[in-house]
């Protein structure tokens, strides 16, 4: 690609961005949100988006002449293949029919000769056949014939970039955050698989925000920031530190985890006591947890992806069906009833941004105030003894800039509209709505999932000030350990949709390791 | 324990055709007729009305809901049966002139629907049944004062006698069960219609092998997630205007059918009529918004018509007045519709909860343990 430059109406989001990509070769693209990346990936497939907004500059070539294509179709006909971060995958057909989407061999018959080639039959066989080959060439282990429905999430992704690679002519394919929803183990077959492929002749560009495993896979890196590209990097040569500042353009505090001398004396006070919970979360199930949380903790809840360590909240909240005991300060919650749990103080910052956290096409001043004034009546002026209500527009921009200073929310003003932002200022926005309620207690699920490293740092940040000056207790759900580890006072670690232990944050992280992949404490020893 | 489970989970899911039953149960010996006639009326209405029933798999299939447009196929139809009553030509060869005559009708008004069904997604069943109201006046303005002065129609059998426009019944004498008689057997005493039965044989043929076509996977694909079968480059709203089509084409040639077995065309009215009771068909057979089979499109005939058939006779013989069995299958069609379109609601919502009651289960189990 050569001087490609882009710009979303007359913003510049693209300058003058230059690489080359060899066969075979692994290119790992790194860069905070809203450094173009995406953008960039959408102008090498395509996407109508671009041409929507007014096309782009520059050249893309490959084989050394220059391309120009009109729509995803002609990219793939070019042998490009993308792996967007959510799957389109048909939930009613099996793994081999998803496949093969639209690209099913077909048997040809007499009718088809009035009817034309869509009333060809489809050749199940063969249609089985090539989908087992494309699944033996990336490597990994997945029955033809399952039914995508019931597929776990790696089996999904894994279908995804069956469906790629089984086209004839993939050359190139793009994998955007593949490993974002993957357990560890899974994510582990996929950088195989990856490699599999690079070694096949088939050239990756892989998009993600875990920096080791860019260090794992790829050849080289591209960092990205601010639409440009900052520079390219051996990936033998470079180390996570260095591309994490190249990335934010300034030096990471990572941040460390709790040492011993940091902890805090727990409180004796129970706050949340949960019995016996189960929730029916899909592909996030809880099958029994018992868990106490005290007065003013900041409690970590990890485990792998699917264990249902993010069923937790959304049960507890109401948002999936759910059943067990769950005291708050001694009295029962009823679950499956959102409106009890808010109206007894707790709040709850989906890990589900867009779609539960946020009222996209709303300004940032309803975003922040809307629960609050629907539950609690704040920010309105009551006329006549309540028998009217008015918005109070004035406190609700008041508090609207004040959590946009306190979280650094990078917007217009309060007025802009919350699909604008970029990922990381939504999910400020979700913990300033979730602080406006002023809970006695915050569950935060996945508060960094898909935002970038330095907005991550604040994100936390402004969490663990919450907790200590305000000593509201929170509990909150994460993958990444050194996350939980950084904030929480207590770790607790969820297998197979139970707590399988409980540590301090100054445990070392081996021993969090044991307990996700599901013995106690004892049985390692 | 486990096997009670499952005949309640049974029940649940076939709740309408397990009403209908009953309702059938309960009105045999009221109404007090033969099991003669009783077959074979049963065998008139499947003859009469399969063709139109099954016109409706297909847009459900590719996630169109109930295609309540198939009442313009069934004007397409009727406007080819005028045409051939007019002009007189008579028997199977006027049946397949009036097929001829009606087939492009059905393609464009067909066409037109999926387009329109195309700028409503997910909001076809209340559009496409709003379409076929609208369309009614159309075809009304083309009967009523079309057909003389623009489209010139001269017969004294059609037009009325002021000079333009259809009569409110016509007589389709030319035609009257000539598919019917053209070959006839009879078993224990009922007439069996060997060419229709063919004939619908070969639309059911057709049917599943269009399941196993391209274009059936295609529709397949696209009615579970249009965004990724267009993904795939599937042309998502060519593929449902074609559902469309062809079901609306099918439709019309089923009206002929349909006619050709009353022998009466009542020209304002049938069309509207024959949409809902084949949908109400449909549903009494067991299928869901989503999903339909041939065999929910037979076991409803049967049932909805032998309610049908069984009802006035029995409202008859209860309160001495046949009106209250007419009465009661209009109301019942509507309530089935209804109650199909809620039930397949609810079945949804509990799908999703009965994985949670496993949940609860499992952990009762446990605690026990």
């Amino acid at each position: 690609m050569q001087n490609v430059s882009k710009e979303y109406n007359g913003n510049p989001v693209l300058k003058d961005v230059n690489f080359t990509l060899k066969q075979g070769e692994v290119l790992g693209l790194v860069g905070e949100n809203g450094a173009g990346k995406s953008t960039l990936m959408n102008i090498l497939f395509g996407m109508d988006v671009i041409h929507q907004t007014g096309g782009y500059g520059g050249k893309v070539l490959i084989d050394g002449k220059e391309v120009k294509f009109a729509s995803p179709l002609d990219a793939l006909k070019a042998g490009i293949g993308m792996v967007h971060q959510e799957f389109s995958l048909l939930p009613g057909f099996t793994a081999a029919e998803n496949i093969l989407l639209n690209r099913e061999p077909e048997n040809k018959s007499v009718l088809s000769l009035v009817f034309g080639s869509r009333a060809n039959t489809l050749d199940r066989k063969e249609l089985q056949k090539k989908a087992i080959e494309a699944i033996t060439k990336l490597g990994v282990s997945l029955d033809p014939d399952m039914l995508v429905s019931e597929m776990p999430v790696g089996h999904k992704q894994f279908t995804e970039i069956s469906r790629e690679i089984s086209k004839s002519s993939i050359r190139l394919l793009v994998l955007d955050e593949p490993t974002a929803v993957l357990s560890e183990k899974e994510a582990e077959m996929l950088l195989k698989a990856i490699k599999n492929l690079s070694a096949q002749g088939i050239s990756v560009i892989f998009i993600t925000h875990r920096l080791q495993e860019i260090l794992d896979v790829c050849d080289k890196v591209i960092v990205m920031r601010d639409g440009r590209i900052i520079t390219e990097l051996d990936a033998e040569k470079t180390s996570i530190p260095e591309m994490a500042r190249l990335m934010v353009g300034r030096e990471v505090n990572a941040g460390h985890a709790q040492t011993k001398s940091e902890e805090r004396p727990l409180s004796e006070n129970i706050v949340l006591s949960i019995k016996n919970l189960w929730v029916d979360m899909p592909g996030e199930t809880v099958k029994n947890v018992n868990l106490d949380v005290h007065q003013g903790e900041f409690l970590g809840i990890g485990g792998l992806a699917g264990q249902g360590k993010i069923g937790i909240p959304n049960g507890i909240m109401g948002l999936y069906p759910a059943g067990g005991h769950v005291m708050l300060n001694g009295s029962e919650i009823a679950l499956n009833n959102p409106r009890a749990c808010l109206d007894a103080s707790l709040a709850f910052v989906s890990e589900d941004r867009r779609g539960v956290g946020l009222l996209l096409d709303e300004s940032l001043e309803w975003n922040i105030a809307f629960p609050a004034m629907q539950i609690q009546n704040k920010f309105l002026k009551q006329y006549l003894g309540g028998l009217i209500k008015w918005r109070d527009q004035a406190a609700i921009k008041d508090i609207t800039d004040k959590y946009i200073n306190q979280l650094q929310i990078k917007c217009t003003s309060s007025k802009q509209r919350a699909k604008e932002l970029s990922g990381g200022n939504q999910q400020k926005i979700c913990l300033a709505k979730a602080f406006a309620l002023q809970p006695k207690l915050l569950f935060v699920s996945e508060p960094t999932r898909g935002i970038d490293i330095g907005a991550k740092a604040l994100v936390l940040k402004a969490l663990r000030e919450y907790n200590r000056q305000n000593g509201v207790t929170i509990v909150m759900i994460s993958s990444e350990l050194e996350e939980l580890r950084q904030c929480c006072d207590r770790i607790a670690i969820v297998t197979d949709g139970a707590i399988s232990g409980i540590l301090p944050a100054s445990t070392p992280s081996e021993d969090f390791g044991i307990l996700m992949v599901g013995k106690t404490h004892k049985e390692a020893e | 324990m486990k096997k009670d489970f499952n005949a309640k989970e049974f029940a649940i899911n076939n709740i309408v055709p397990i009403i209908f039953i009953v309702l059938c149960i309960v009105c045999l010996p009221i109404a007090g007729y033969s099991g003669q006639y009783l077959l074979s009326q049963i065998i008139t209405r499947i003859m009469r009305n399969s063709f139109l029933v099954l016109s409706l798999l297909i847009p459900i299939m590719a996630g169109m809901g109930l295609n309540f447009g198939m009442t313009l196929g069934a004007m397409a139809g009727q406007i080819g049966i005028i045409f051939i009553t007019a002009w007189n030509v008579v028997g199977i060869p006027g049946l397949l002139l009036a097929a001829i005559i009606a087939t492009p009708i059905a393609v464009l008004l067909g066409w037109f629907c999926g387009k329109m069904l195309n700028m409503a997604k997910g909001r076809e069943m209340i559009t496409s049944y709003m379409i076929s109201f609208f369309m009614n006046g159309v075809y009304q303005l083309v009967v009523l004062y079309g057909m003389g002065p623009v489209i010139p129609i001269h017969s004294d059998q059609v037009i009325l006698p002021r000079g333009y426009g259809v009569r409110n019944t016509i007589d389709l004498i030319n035609v009257r069960q000539s598919v019917d008689t053209f070959w006839q057997i009879q078993i224990f005493g009922v007439n069996i219609p060997v060419l229709t039965i063919i004939l619908i044989a070969l639309l059911c043929i057709v049917i599943v092998w269009f399941r196993r076509t391209k274009l059936g996977q295609d529709m397949r694909a696209v009615g579970q997630d249009m965004e990724v079968a267009r993904e795939a480059g599937i042309k998502v709203e060519r593929t449902r205007i074609l559902a469309i089509v062809i079901s609306t084409v099918f439709a019309a040639y089923g009206m002929l059918l349909y006619l050709s077995n009353m022998g009466t065309l009542n020209t304002y009215n049938s069309h509207s009529q024959i949409g809902m009771f084949s949908i109400a068909a449909l549903l009494v057979g067991g299928a869901s918004v989503s999903k339909a089979s041939i065999k929910n499109v037979f076991l409803g005939i049967v049932l909805f018509h032998l309610m049908f058939i069984l009802t006035p006779q029995a409202g008859k013989n209860l309160m001495g007045q046949a009106q209250i069995g007419e009465y009661f299958r209009v109301f019942v069609s509507y309530g089935v519709i209804t109650l199909a379109l809620v039930l397949y609601e609810i079945r949804t919502r509990r799908e999703k909860a009965e994985s949670a009651k496993t949940l609860a289960n499992l952990q009762k189990e446990g605690a026990k343990a």
